[in-house]
């Protein structure tokens, strides 16, 4: 672990990246693949935020529609994870069902499926034989299926182990357990107030999920960045019950069998609780997660959970991404809300750091402009 | 089906802290329920022996004081609900608890934990072998159903209970092939003084090695196990004499013993994950066995209206802790407004003497199980830490090596404590382990506390429910 007085030891970084989840280490890697002096700070380890409690679902058919030439574009970078970091994430390319169990969601479910299908997704769709086919398991209530081959899952836990070795090889200074705790912009860049010191860069990147909004602000901007507080399940580990990740068109449903039996629940109920403290459960919400999952999987009612868990993801109002040059503001960058981030972020990850090398990006970025307002004085933390 | 009961106090845990609470608070007109997840109310030492146990009189005094705790109980007007599981623990407060033939919610102003301690083992080749069993379960195998744990079998480990649990072994017909004793003489000497406060117990403890002698029962002191072995489970276990560090003697005897059960345990910690689920402020204190609450004196915690008493709150021993229990009982008595400050004061001033004198039984108890480095030093690459994910300490030192700082980066990146135990039982050893990078207990945390307290069926959490009438939220946009 560097300390923030040797974090740039040739005097000022080229970039400083405030946040090591998915979103700030898929930037740090490219920047730093492109031969950028980078230094990367997190509050925390690096992935212990959202992107290390997430699901893990890597579903491409339960994205946007508007995100899916991402979601496509993110599943060819998941494609090679394990051997660009070094490290093994566990990514497993399952294929998917995402499941309508009345009639109107029948409906939505060909209706939504079909645009997907236009916009370059393989999907098909299944009736319940067929989809019992993939999936022994399903019950009776299921009507119909989507399936898409790309989807899969890898396992979060190992975001931070794997990302962290990448980016040791890549020479990227790390500092954790040292929050940022101000952030000040002078002539020739930036400089970050740590509990350990002072860093300096000349570019910006304001990577840290859901606490997103309070690093902006200490530069006098504000983006109306909302947490929302995820819920999650696990049970102990059981036989082999599924084949791959399983969703529903509601997209309350996120179900899985890790590689070692355990069947990890999720599907964005919601918690309750405030942005750095642990989530808590909302009793409904915890009861009906388990509830609708077994409507899917009549098999999961004997299995013991073993831990719920909850993670903050950030959102603003339109629910789309916030990527992109912060206004106002020379070089300074943000990455954040990205729905599906956990499946997206190396791909938009990618993206701005092209722009920040001045490439121009493959796909456009969501310009942070569209939320962002001036405020008169910087916050500090 | 789920019963909804409301109350003054809930208190979680029916042990003689959790006992005696309910008792003082009742006695003091609070309206209180007692959930216990035993078949009655007693807990660890003053468990209720099960229904094949006949004899009661050959129980011993732990035994006389779990039926008069029982006694008052069904005297009083405490609501006790034994067989109940508390699952989740709400601000505020509520208490979820699963029986085996339904549910209950008990809400309550107040709420007063007092769930006991867990067992700490340090890991040693084979101990997690069939067969090997530690001192806390062969207890509650001895006490509840009077079984042997083993026909012939090795104590081991460290503390007080190492000669208790060896004496109940040969009381119930066992053969105890040696008790192995990491402490030395001159170590248990040096708690004689906080003894003398507690004759009785001192001439129990005599009365156990009087017993052992007269079995000759080798006692090992300065001992530590360094293997067991065996094909389908513990046919023998290897022993060799340590240092006062618990490091293993270079060119020091080593000596086999053929057996059937190996019981071991190196001291109590105490069950902070319910407080700590709810946000109490912790400290990680090793003479009371780790992560305790912190509290005022009479049990009151960092959260308004969260008592904590017992060895959950520190290990103290069952007399500190039954006393414990009914200081805390009459606090929340008195914050509840339902016995004025004069009263209070007269109720609790006998109290606070004689627990001080327990405590410091306790803590020299406490002594003798402290961490000793070298043994956790000892401990072999290829010997498995987190029992539930087969995490093995050469992948856990790995991961230290490649700069995991804190408990839950460790968990993440080893899946050391995800199992069914949480990390209840592994969570001290990796401590243990940090300690010895020298990271502070501090810095490195515990395991984060979160809910369920125990594994739960999803059957059980979702109950019986009409699939129509399942509400969902409304969906995020999807165009
Ligand atoms: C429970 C849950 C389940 C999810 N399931 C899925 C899923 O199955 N599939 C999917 O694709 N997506 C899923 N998501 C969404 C996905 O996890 C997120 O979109 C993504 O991980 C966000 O990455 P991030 O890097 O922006 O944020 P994070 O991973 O939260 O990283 C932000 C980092 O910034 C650090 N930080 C914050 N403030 C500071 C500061 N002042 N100084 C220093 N560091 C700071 C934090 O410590 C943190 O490490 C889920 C989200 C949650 C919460
Ligand atoms: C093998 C052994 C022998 C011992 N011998 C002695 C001895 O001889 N002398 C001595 O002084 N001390 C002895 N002790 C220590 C003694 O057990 C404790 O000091 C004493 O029991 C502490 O009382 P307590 O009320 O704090 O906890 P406990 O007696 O452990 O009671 C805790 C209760 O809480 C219940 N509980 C916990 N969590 C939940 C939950 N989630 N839901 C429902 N119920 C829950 C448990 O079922 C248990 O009944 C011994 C301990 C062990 C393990």
């Amino acid at each position: 672990m560097a300390r923030a007085t040797d974090a740039a030891p040739h005097g000022t970084a080229d970039v400083a990246i405030v946040g090591g989840g998915i979103m700030g280490c898929s930037v740090a890697l490219r920047l730093a693949e492109a031969g950028m002096r980078v230094v990367v700070i997190d509050r925390g380890g690096i992935g212990g935020g959202a992107s290390g409690v997430n699901a893990g679902t890597l579903s491409l058919q339960i994205k946007r529609l508007s995100l899916m030439p991402y979601a496509i574009r993110a599943a060819e970078h998941w494609a090679e994870m394990s051997a660009r970091l070094g490290a093994d994430v566990k990514f497993r390319q399952s294929g998917g069902l995402n499941l309508a169990f009345t009639e109107a969601e029948e409906a939505q479910l060909v209706t939504d499926m079909t645009a997907r299908r236009e916009a370059g997704l393989p999907i098909s769709f299944l009736d319940l034989p067929a989809a019992r086919a993939r999936e022994p398991g399903l019950s009776d209530h299921v009507r119909r299926a989507s399936f898409c081959p790309l989807d899969g899952y890898s396992n979060p836990s190992l975001t931070g182990r794997a990302f962290r070795k990448a980016l040791t090889a890549r020479g990227v200074a790390m500092i954790e357990h040292d929050p940022v705790l101000g952030i000040e912009a002078g002539d020739g860049g930036y400089t970050l107030r740590l509990q350990s010191g002072n860093v300096r860069a000349r570019r910006l990147v304001l990577a840290a999920g859901a606490w997103t909004r309070a690093s902006v602000l200490q530069l006098g901007v504000d983006l109306p960045i909302g947490a929302r507080v995820n819920q999650m399940m696990v049970t102990e580990r059981a036989p082999a019950l599924m084949n791959g990740v399983l969703g529903h068109i509601s997209g309350l449903m996120s179900l899985k069998q890790s590689d070692n039996g355990t069947i990890i629940i999720g599907g964005g109920w919601q918690g309750e609780g405030a942005v750095g403290e642990p989530g808590r459960p909302v009793m409904d919400n915890l009861t009906n997660n388990l509830r609708f999952a077994t409507l899917a999987m009549p098999a999961l009612a004997p299995l013991r959970i073993v831990r719920t868990w909850y993670g903050y993801d950030g959102f603003v109002p339109d629910f789309l991404p916030v990527v992109g040059v912060l206004p106002w503001l020379r070089e300074a960058y943000v990455i954040a809300c990205v729905r599906g981030g956990y499946t997206i972020g190396p791909c938009m990850g990618d993206l701005l750091a092209a722009s920040i090398l001045g490439e121009e990006p493959a796909l456009p970025l969501f310009d942070p402009a569209r939320v962002a307002t001036r405020v008169n004085t910087p916050v500090p933390a | 089906m789920c019963a909804d009961l409301t109350a003054d106090l809930v208190v979680l845990g029916g042990g003689p802290a959790g006992g005696h609470a309910a008792l003082a608070a009742s006695g003091a007109g609070l309206d209180v329920v007692l959930v216990d997840e035993g078949a009655a109310p007693g807990g660890q030492v003053w468990r209720a022996p099960g229904v094949a146990v006949s004899n009661h009189a050959a129980l011993g005094p732990d035994h006389r004081a779990g039926e008069a705790l029982r006694a008052a109980l069904t005297a009083s007007k405490v609501r006790v609900l034994a067989g109940h599981r508390a699952w989740l623990l709400q601000a505020g407060f509520t208490v979820h608890a699963a029986a085996a033939d339904g549910a209950a919610r008990l809400q309550a102003p107040a709420l007063l934990l007092a769930p006991g301690t867990t067992e700490r083992v340090i890991p040693f080749p084979g101990w997690t072998l069939p067969g090997v069993m530690g001192l806390a379960g062969a207890t509650a195998l001895l006490k509840g159903n009077r079984m042997l744990p083993g026909r012939k079998v090795v104590v081991a480990g460290a503390g007080p209970l190492l000669v208790a649990v060896a004496a109940s072994i040969l009381k119930g017909g066992g053969t105890v092939a040696a008790v192995v004793d990491l402490g030395s003489m001159p170590e248990w000497l040096r708690g004689v003084p906080a003894m003398l406060g507690r004759p009785d117990l001192i001439l129990r403890g005599l009365g156990w090695r009087a017993l052992l002698l007269r079995h000759g029962v080798p006692y090992l002191t300065r001992h530590a196990v360094l293997r067991a072995e065996g094909d389908n489970g513990v046919a023998s276990v290897t022993v060799a004499p340590v240092d006062g560090d618990g490091a293993f003697e270079p060119g020091g005897n080593a000596r086999r013993f053929e057996v059937d059960a190996l019981l071991v345990g190196h001291g109590l910690v105490p069950a902070s994950e319910a407080a700590r689920s709810l946000g109490a402020r912790h400290l990680h204190v090793p003479a009371l066995g780790g992560w305790v609450p912190e509290l005022d004196g009479l049990g009151r915690s960092s959260i308004a209206g969260l008592y904590i008493a017992g060895d959950g709150a520190g290990v103290r021993g069952a007399a500190a802790a039954a006393l414990a229990g009914a200081q805390a009982g009459l606090a929340v008595a008195h914050d509840l407004g339902r016995i004025d400050a004069a009263r209070h004061t007269a109720e609790q001033a006998p109290l606070a003497a004689r627990v001080a004198r327990a405590a410091r039984f306790g803590r020299a108890m406490a002594a003798l199980v402290r961490i000793r480095p070298g043994l956790i030093a000892a401990i072999p690459p290829e010997a498995t830490i987190c029992r539930c994910e087969d995490v093995t300490r050469a992948e856990i030192e790995a991961a230290f090596d490649e700069g995991a700082r804190q408990i839950g980066q460790l968990k993440a990146w080893t899946r050391c404590g995800m199992g069914p135990c949480q990390g209840r039982f592994c969570g001290p050893t990796i401590e243990a382990l940090a300690a010895q990078r020298g990271i502070a207990a501090e810095a490195f945390g515990p395991m984060v506390a979160r809910p369920p307290l125990r594994p739960m069926p999803i059957g059980t959490l979702t109950g019986d429910f009409d699939p129509a009438a399942l509400t969902l939220p409304p969906s995020l946009p999807s165009s």
